[in-house]
């Protein structure tokens, strides 16, 4: 008897205990709120609703919480639902600004339905810019240095061992064990494949013969969904070799690629540099700032394997206050604390002085109807 | 005084009217679904070549998906029938109730696991395990079409996806299959025994012809949940498209459902509709399995009642 009434009053025991800590906690984060309320030194205020690009999700989650420090009375929500449904939802109009690893293009119309949308053409400035690294799992050796052209005959299955003549040239006195090469990417359709192709196909002297695309072009081979999901095959396997975003490459080998007579590793500055001496895409009006990156770079320092993620944004906007929040928000974005703030939490690369500045007037027409 | 109609009252009136709209609804939502894949999917038939890639056109690109989707649930489903009805029998007949109560409890708590975390554990910790296996595969068993190799070095091959597809299934048809096993007439049990059958021949003999169309169906439910199944796919198999018998090695096809789920995100607006129109015969192929299904369990039913 004793026993059944204990066991009846535990689960009601539970219960209010549990309400009573969530209660707690429930009325601290509304103090929290209505303290910093007061603070707002701001006239603006408003919701702002964008999405696309998941590379940016981390960069966009330190810069949303930044700006809404500053301006309590704006939330900003970024829906990090990948470039094309992000694309999509811009032309819709569902978004009011859109993240996309590919600078928006007539491939399939989609500039022209985006300048509909917007009554002019699409204020396009790059925001996000992160070298991708070449990562493999080989024990024993911690840095390799290839050329685009060895690269490319790795992932396109000519090179199958790690001690084949090619990457032996470029690295004497590394101790290259015979183990066989899995190279592994990408399942899902990403900006991170189009980027590592692009570059295969431009600097890979004819070794690599498809165009760049989202989709990862040959069949066969190892691969694995998502940046983490590459990061995870390329550590549990030995032998194997993966691209993936630089900040998240944590604990794995490092290709060092061939640019010019010298040979980079994955940085920040060098990603910047590269970008710097890109040519911006043809026939495209003031406010797009769309690259083709110059991936052929011989520029000293540059590191050419870069992923340039975009801002879609409307030059002008039916609602002023809606343009007053966009414009607003992406001036932070391009801004060098915005930048800073990015390379701190996400690990990017600051956009160079004279792009950042060019973005910042870009970004400066944005206004109400 | 002769009753000519039936009782009725308000109650009977609502409670019908309530069941006659949920079935209805069910029916329209399914239908809803339909249409919708229809009219979105249907430019995705015949889109630009290039939105294909790595394939040529809309059949190309959607037979290695068909071929994965349905081969991955039937190696599932082989692994995870012989399992699932040796624990329903244990249950339902072996056990003592101090043991079979709480296995019944474990096996249902199974099917409560989301599938992403199956989907997490298969490709980070089942695959490690299964390394030493996929060579031992490969080097002894290697003549066999399902083992050629060369296996995997990360493990996450289609034999590791089937696996853990297999123990998302078994507690659908150990649930069933052990309900329908304790039904089994308590008479017709005890006919066997006094026959002099031993247990196992009463099994053959009693259980197994009562429990059949049952058993059926619950393996078709649980082929129904291991043909729909995306996220644990997703995240464990290496995929791309080929079609291939080999279970070991790095190169697998990718089920329909998993291959939407990784791929719609960063999609251009023709890709999206080739992925919907993918979504479209994915219901066709669920159609024609669970047609397929009812054909057998009706087949098995006449057979007894002969």
């Amino acid at each position: 008897m004793i026993r059944t009434s204990i066991r009846r009053a535990v689960v009601p025991g539970i219960a209010v205990i549990a309400l009573a800590v969530t209660g707690c906690g429930a009325s601290n984060e509304s103090d929290g709120g209505s303290a910093s309320d007061g603070d707002s030194g701001t006239s603006l205020s408003g919701e702002l609703a964008g999405g696309g690009a998941s590379s940016q999700d981390s960069a966009q989650q330190a810069w949303r919480a930044a700006f809404q420090g500053e301006n309590s009375g704006v939330t900003i929500t970024y829906d990090p639902v990948g470039s094309g449904a992000g694309r999509e939802s811009f032309i819709s109009g569902a978004y009011l600004f859109a993240g996309t690893d590919s600078y928006i293009s007539d491939d399939e119309g989609e500039l022209t339905k985006a300048t509909d949308t917007c009554g002019a053409e699409p204020i396009e400035v790059p925001a996000y810019v992160s070298p991708i690294a070449v990562i493999f799992n080989l024990p024993g050796v911690d840095s390799l240095n290839l050329d685009a052209k060895t690269i490319a005959g790795i992932f396109a299955g000519k090179i199958t061992t790690w001690d084949d003549a090619a990457i032996a040239a470029l690295n004497d006195g590394v101790d290259l064990p015979s183990t066989k090469i899995a190279p592994v990417h990408r399942s899902d359709d990403s900006g991170t494949t189009k980027n590592f192709t692009d570059y295969l196909s431009k600097a890979g002297d004819g070794a690599w013969t498809d165009d760049p695309s989202d989709t990862w072009p040959l069949k066969g081979g190892e691969s694995a969904e998502g940046t983490s999901g590459v990061v995870a095959a390329v550590k549990g396997g030995e032998g194997t070799i993966g691209y993936a975003d630089d900040s998240q490459a944590g604990g794995l080998g490092k290709v060092s690629i061939k640019v010019g007579e010298a040979f980079n590793a994955p940085s920040a500055d060098g990603a910047a540099k590269a970008l710097e001496v890109s040519k911006p895409v043809e026939g495209r009006g003031e406010g797009d700032m769309a690259f083709d990156i110059d991936r052929t770079t011989t520029e000293e320092g540059a590191y050419p394997l870069l992923l340039t993620s975009y801002l879609l944004a409307c030059p002008t906007y039916d609602d002023a206050n809606d343009a007053e929040l966009v414009k607003a928000f992406l001036t932070y974005i391009v801004s060098s604390d915005g930048q800073q703030a990015a390379a701190d939490a996400a690990g990017s690369a600051p956009l160079p002085d004279s792009i950042a500045q060019q973005a910042t007037d870009a970004v400066s027409v944005i206004a109400g109807k | 005084m002769p009753r000519n109609k039936p009782v009725t009252s308000v109650g009977d009136t609502v409670f019908a009217g309530v069941a006659r709209t949920a079935a209805l609804a069910i029916m329209l939502a399914l239908a809803g679904v339909f249409v919708f894949l229809f009219i979105e999917g249907f430019p995705g038939l015949s889109a630009p070549t290039d939105v294909y890639r790595p394939a040529e056109d809309f059949l190309s690109y959607v037979g290695p998906l068909v071929f994965g989707t349905i081969w991955a649930a039937l190696v599932a489903l082989i692994i995870a029938v012989p399992f699932a009805i040796g624990i329903a029998l244990f249950i339902s007949h072996y056990a003592p109730a101090r043991l079979a109560v709480p296995i019944a409890y474990v096996i249902d708590l199974l099917a409560a696991v989301p599938s992403v975390v199956y989907g997490l554990w298969g490709g980070l910790a089942l695959a490690q395990a299964l390394k030493p296996v996929l060579v031992w595969l490969d080097t002894h068993l290697g003549f066999i079409p399902l083992f050629v190799g060369p296996a995997s070095v990360t493990g996450r091959t289609m034999l590791t996806a089937a696996i853990v597809l297999a123990i998302m299934i078994v507690p659908i048809v150990t649930a069933i299959s052990r309900e329908i096993f304790a039904q089994t007439p308590r008479l017709h049990e005890e006919a066997a025994m006094a026959l002099g059958a031993t247990r196992w021949e009463m099994i053959r003999l009693a259980v197994f012809p009562y429990a059949r169309s049952g058993v059926i169906s619950a393996v078709m439910l649980g082929l129904g949940r291991a043909l729909g199944e995306t996220m644990a796919v997703a995240m464990v198999l290496s995929a791309t498209q080929v079609v291939t018998l080999n279970l070991i090695s790095d190169t697998n096809p990718a089920t329909i459902a998993s291959n939407i789920a990784s791929n719609y995100k960063e999609a251009s607006p023709d890709r999206q509709a080739v992925l919907i129109a993918t979504g479209l015969v994915l219901f066709a192929v669920t159609f024609a399995v669970n047609f397929a299904a009812r054909m057998v369990i009706a087949r098995g039913e006449r057979k007894i009642a002969r």
